[in-house]
This record gives C-alpha cells, sequence and structure tokens, in this order.
C-alpha cells in the first residue's frame, strides 16, 4: 500500500504512516464487526444444542442483536466500587482489549496482505497472548472483592500451565516449516501432503500436535470446557463481576477478538492460512482472505460446539492435564519431529 | 531521527518505571511498574536490532516471570501501618545498607575516572553472519562456538528445576484427595453396582 501512496506524489515517510495506518483500521473495523457477529453465531449454535431459538427479535433472524446489546452497555452508567483500586479498574478491560487486538498485526491474509511481515512472527504472538492474562489478573486484584480475586489467581496459573506446551507445539511447527515468519509457515504447507494438500495437519507426525493445540488453545483464551475463571456456578463471573457498561464490553470483546486469533492460528499452523486446501489452480483465483476466513469460521464453529457439549472441567484436572499430559506429550514430539527431519535430511547437509 | 526520539522515550519510561518500582506504596504497583520497565527495555532490544532478544524478554520475563510475581505478591496482605511501626526499630539497619551502597557508588566512579580496567578481549570476536536473520545468527552461535555454555546452563537449570520439585513434592498415597484417572475410567458398573430383589421387611446386604 505504501508504494500505491508514494505513487501518488507523496514522501515516502507520510505515505508509509499512512499506509499502516490505513491497515490498521481495515484490521481492527472489520474485526470488531467480525466479533459482533460471531457472539451471535456462538449463541445461535448453543442455542441449537440446546434445542432452543436463539437470539431471534432484533433485526432479520436476529441478526442485529449483538449490536442492540453493544448499544445497551454503551448507554449504561460505569460502576466503579467504592473499595475499587479506581485507576487499575479501569486499565484492566483497556488492556485486555488492547491486547486482544496487537496479535493480529502479524496474521496474513494474503501473501502480501500483512500489517506488520516480521522474522519473529510466530513468537511475537506466543509474546502478546501471554500478556492478555494482565487484564485480568488486574481485573481480579483491582475489582477488590472475593470472587473476580479468585478468578484472577486461577488465570494466572492456568494461562502460564498452557502456555509451555503451546510454545512446544508451535516448535515442532517451526521445525518444519523452518521459519518464524507467519508467511513462510504458510508457503511451507503448499503441496505438504503427498503433494496435493495444502496442509500441515495431515502429517501423522503433526496430527496429534494440531489436537493439543485446539485444547490449548481453548484453554489459553478460558473458553469451555476451561473457563474457569468465569465458572459462573463457583465465582459469579469470575473477574468480570465487578464491570458493568463500557469497561464490561471491552472484556467481552477482548475475549472474542482472542479466541478468533487463536482460530487464525490454528488456520495458518495446521490448515494452510490463506492457501486453498487442495493444491489445484482454479482454486487459486478465489481470493486468500476468503480461504482463511473459512477456516477461521470454522475452527469457531468448532469451539462453539465444544462449549455447548463439554462439562467444565474441575480445576485441578485442569492442571493435570496441562502439566502431566501436554507437557510430556509435546515435549516427546519434539524429539520425534526433530529426529525425523534430521534422519530424513530435512535440514540439508548443514553449513 | 526517529530512532533517537524512540530510544528516548524508551529509555525515560524505563528509569521512570525502576524508580516507581521503589517508591511506589503499594507491592502490586511496584510489580506492574516493572512490568513496564521490562516492555519498555524490549522496545531499546528492538531499536538495536536484536527483535529476538526483545521478543523473548516479554515472553519469558512479562509473560511469565512477572505473572509469578504477580501472582505471589497479590496474596499478600499488606497493613502500611505495621510495617511503618517497625520504621523506628529498623531505621539503623537500612542507614547502615545505604551508608555501604553509597560507598560502593563512590569507589565505583572514582575507579571509572581513574580509567577502566584492562579486560581481555577474546582473540577473534564472534562477527554476525552475513545474509542471515537475527535468529539463525543466534543459534548458529549457540550451538557451535558456545555448545558447551550453552549445555551447562541447561544442566543447571534442570537440577534447580528437580529440586523445585523434589522440595515442593507431596507424596498423597491414601488420601482422600488423591485421583487415579486411569482407576476412574476403568471402572464398569458392574464394580459399583449390584441388582436385588430383597423380600419385603427384610432390607439388603452389603
Amino acid at each position: 500500500m505504501t508504494e500505491f501512496f508514494v505513487s501518488l506524489g507523496m514522501a515516502y515517510g507520510a505515505a508509509w504512516f499512512l499506509a499502516t495506518v490505513l491497515g490498521i483500521l481495515l484490521i481492527a473495523l472489520p474485526l470488531m464487526l467480525a466479533v459482533a457477529m460471531v457472539i451471535y453465531v456462538d449463541r445461535k449454535v448453543w442455542a441449537a444444542v440446546a434445542l432452543r431459538r436463539g437470539p431471534n427479535v432484533v433485526g432479520p433472524f436476529g441478526l442485529l442483536q449483538s449490536f442492540a446489546d453493544g448499544l445497551k452497555v454503551f448507554l449504561q452508567e460505569t460502576i466503579v466500587p467504592s473499595a475499587a483500586n479506581r485507576g487499575l479498574f479501569l486499565i484492566a478491560p483497556i488492556i485486555t482489549f488492547t491486547v486482544a487486538l496487537l496479535g493480529w498485526a502479524v496474521v496474513p491474509f494474503g501473501p502480501e496482505a500483512v500489517l506488520a511481515d516480521i522474522n519473529v512472527g510466530l513468537l511475537y504472538i506466543l509474546a502478546v497472548s501471554s500478556l492478555g492474562v494482565y487484564g485480568v489478573v488486574i481485573a481480579g486484584w483491582a475489582s477488590n472483592s472475593k470472587y473476580p480475586f479468585f478468578s484472577a489467581l486461577r488465570a494466572a496459573a492456568q494461562m502460564i500451565s498452557y502456555e509451555v506446551s503451546i510454545g512446544f507445539i508451535i516448535v515442532c511447527v517451526i521445525l518444519w516449516a523452518g521459519t518464524f515468519n507467519m508467511n513462510g509457515i504458510i508457503a511451507a504447507q503448499q503441496g505438504h501432503g503427498l503433494g496435493v494438500i495444502n496442509a500441515f495437519v495431515v502429517n501423522p507426525l503433526l496430527f496429534p500436535l494440531f489436537v493439543m493445540f485446539l485444547i490449548s488453545a481453548l484453554a489459553e483464551t478460558a473458553r469451555a470446557p476451561f473457563d474457569l475463571t468465569e465458572a459462573e456456578s463457583e465465582l459469579v463471573a469470575g473477574y468480570q463481576t465487578e464491570y458493568s457498561s463500557m469497561s464490561f464490553a471491552l472484556f467481552w470483546l477482548g475475549e472474542y477478538a482472542n479466541v478468533l486469533l487463536m482460530c487464525a492460528l490454528l488456520a495458518i499452523l495446521f490448515f494452510g492460512g490463506w492457501l486453498p486446501p487442495v493444491d489445484w489452480a482454479p482454486l487459486y483465483l478465489v481470493p486468500g482472505w476468503i480461504w482463511l476466513f473459512a477456516k477461521i469460521f470454522f475452527f469457531f464453529f468448532v469451539f462453539s460446539l465444544i462449549k455447548a457439549t463439554v462439562p467444565r472441567f474441575r480445576y485441578d484436572q485442569l492442571m493435570r492435564l496441562g502439566w502431566k499430559v501436554f507437557l510430556p506429550l509435546s515435549l516427546f514430539f519434539i524429539v520425534i519431529n526433530s529426529g525425523w527431519l534430521m534422519a530424513t535430511g530435512h535440514f540439508g547437509a548443514g553449513s | 531521527m526517529i530512532q533517537l526520539f524512540a530510544f528516548y522515550m524508551f529509555a525515560t519510561i524505563v528509569i521512570l518505571a525502576a524508580v516507581m518500582v521503589i517508591l511506589a506504596r503499594n507491592p502490586v504497583h511496584s510489580v506492574l511498574w516493572l512490568i513496564l520497565a521490562f516492555f519498555n527495555a524490549a522496545g531499546l532490544m528492538v531499536l538495536v536490532g536484536a527483535e529476538f532478544v526483545a521478543v523473548l524478554l516479554v515472553i519469558v520475563y512479562v509473560g511469565a516471570v512477572a505473572v509469578l510475581f504477580l501472582f505471589v505478591v497479590m496474596m499478600l496482605d499488606i497493613d502500611v501501618a505495621s510495617m511503618r511501626a517497625g520504621f523506628v526499630r529498623n531505621a539503623p539497619l537500612g542507614f547502615a545498607v545505604a551508608l555501604v551502597l553509597l560507598a560502593e557508588m563512590v569507589l565505583g566512579f572514582g575507579a571509572y575516572r581513574a580509567g577502566g580496567l584492562a579486560l581481555g578481549t577474546p582473540a577473534a570476536p564472534s562477527q554476525a553472519l552475513p545474509g542471515l536473520s537475527n535468529i539463525q545468527n543466534v543459534g548458529a552461535l549457540l550451538y557451535t562456538r558456545y555448545v558447551f555454555l550453552f549445555e551447562m546452563a541447561g544442566l543447571i537449570l534442570l537440577v534447580a528445576m528437580i529440586g523445585a520439585i523434589v522440595l515442593t513434592h507431596r507424596d498423597r498415597r491414601g488420601s482422600a484427595a488423591r485421583q487415579d484417572i486411569a482407576r476412574q475410567i476403568g471402572r464398569k458398573p458392574v464394580d459399583a453396582t449390584v441388582m436385588t430383589r430383597p423380600k419385603v421387611g427384610e432390607g439388603v446386604e452389603l
């Protein structure tokens, strides 16, 4: 986009600035719209599984429900509890929301369509997703209330535990792709399955890691069945208990933006991102972002189905799964994957 | 121009945040200032072109270490009044520590003004490999030239990890809190239920 503005006769610096700002808006605004629609989809899927109708009053098929909810919270009063730590209480939802948007900077929507095409793209996403916990922890502490505090403690331990296994799973994918760059990882998947299928997931050495990543992503974003931070039967609404109005809505938006980011990560790491599923020339006529969106929505549908059907884990079971099952398994798969790649000469003769 | 501006911004925030870590009354605020300092230090790393180190700093320190700090500090119930109560009693000790620090600082700066210490330099300083990215450069050095030090660091960390586990491990055998997942899943309805047809007025023998 920078070249386009330069061709219009702008100085390079100004053109770069304008292009970046436009790029950010082009990602953030559709993302907010997508979050609104995805909340609607989530509720519809959940309702369908429970044989209910779900939202169906506002607009055709209830499509405008999320916007009505948004307007409602916008008009409400922001209540700050008198015993709360005022500054931190108000900063916490802003942190959650901002951090949820940050990760999208390196997500590629097409061969050229990426805001920041950096060398350490995947590590950047890992770093940003590890920041997400601060919004929850600060909210829980600043509320100065028992249930939010329990929720904050749970969130801190849970997110650290599952980041470990996510890190090891990512290492395996990196070994196959040979780069941390997101576009490089997608390019490495072209024709990976028997020269036809554009996806790492068909690789028998990577498929178990895909399953583990899906489950860890659920835990990392605190989605059901790992939504112990907001388990309503134990903690009222967890860290959101004391929040109202827009500060509550920012948590809500940030949470779903994070879920979408995890879905995008699943699509990019294991399902070929913006590549069509099969390496066949006519399919490349469809723009890459359509393939990526289709994959993201497929994974969101899976997330919704899991939320609707799987009962919540107990906290010790959650910790056991993270540390005693996923950590050893992912370490084992690093050994297997790197051993296989060394044995088959994937890395070349060595320099 | 913009690099200079970014450098002074990051550097100023690092120093201010570091000062606030000490000055903040509330320990939770201290940890949050510390996180801000880490974050801006990562920004400085990006400025010198070490983006890998910058991202690692965020992942390891901000993402894990500081979360654990926060986790522990949040659970402390700090009563400011009772902390102030010991001020007079602890003041001499505080002054002694401050005096030592002052003396060391004066000595250090004095020695620095007298001229730097001649440290040996490696015979052939390691050069960045041209045409390779940051990560590949770090990897190439770490696994060839410094492989012994690297492995040793790994071994020390392993020992520390095992030590931590040994210190905190409790044997839960025989306790009700223990859960054997395989046994629970392997349990069949036959093992747990029994079908009987008790006669009226007789009850059931279990």
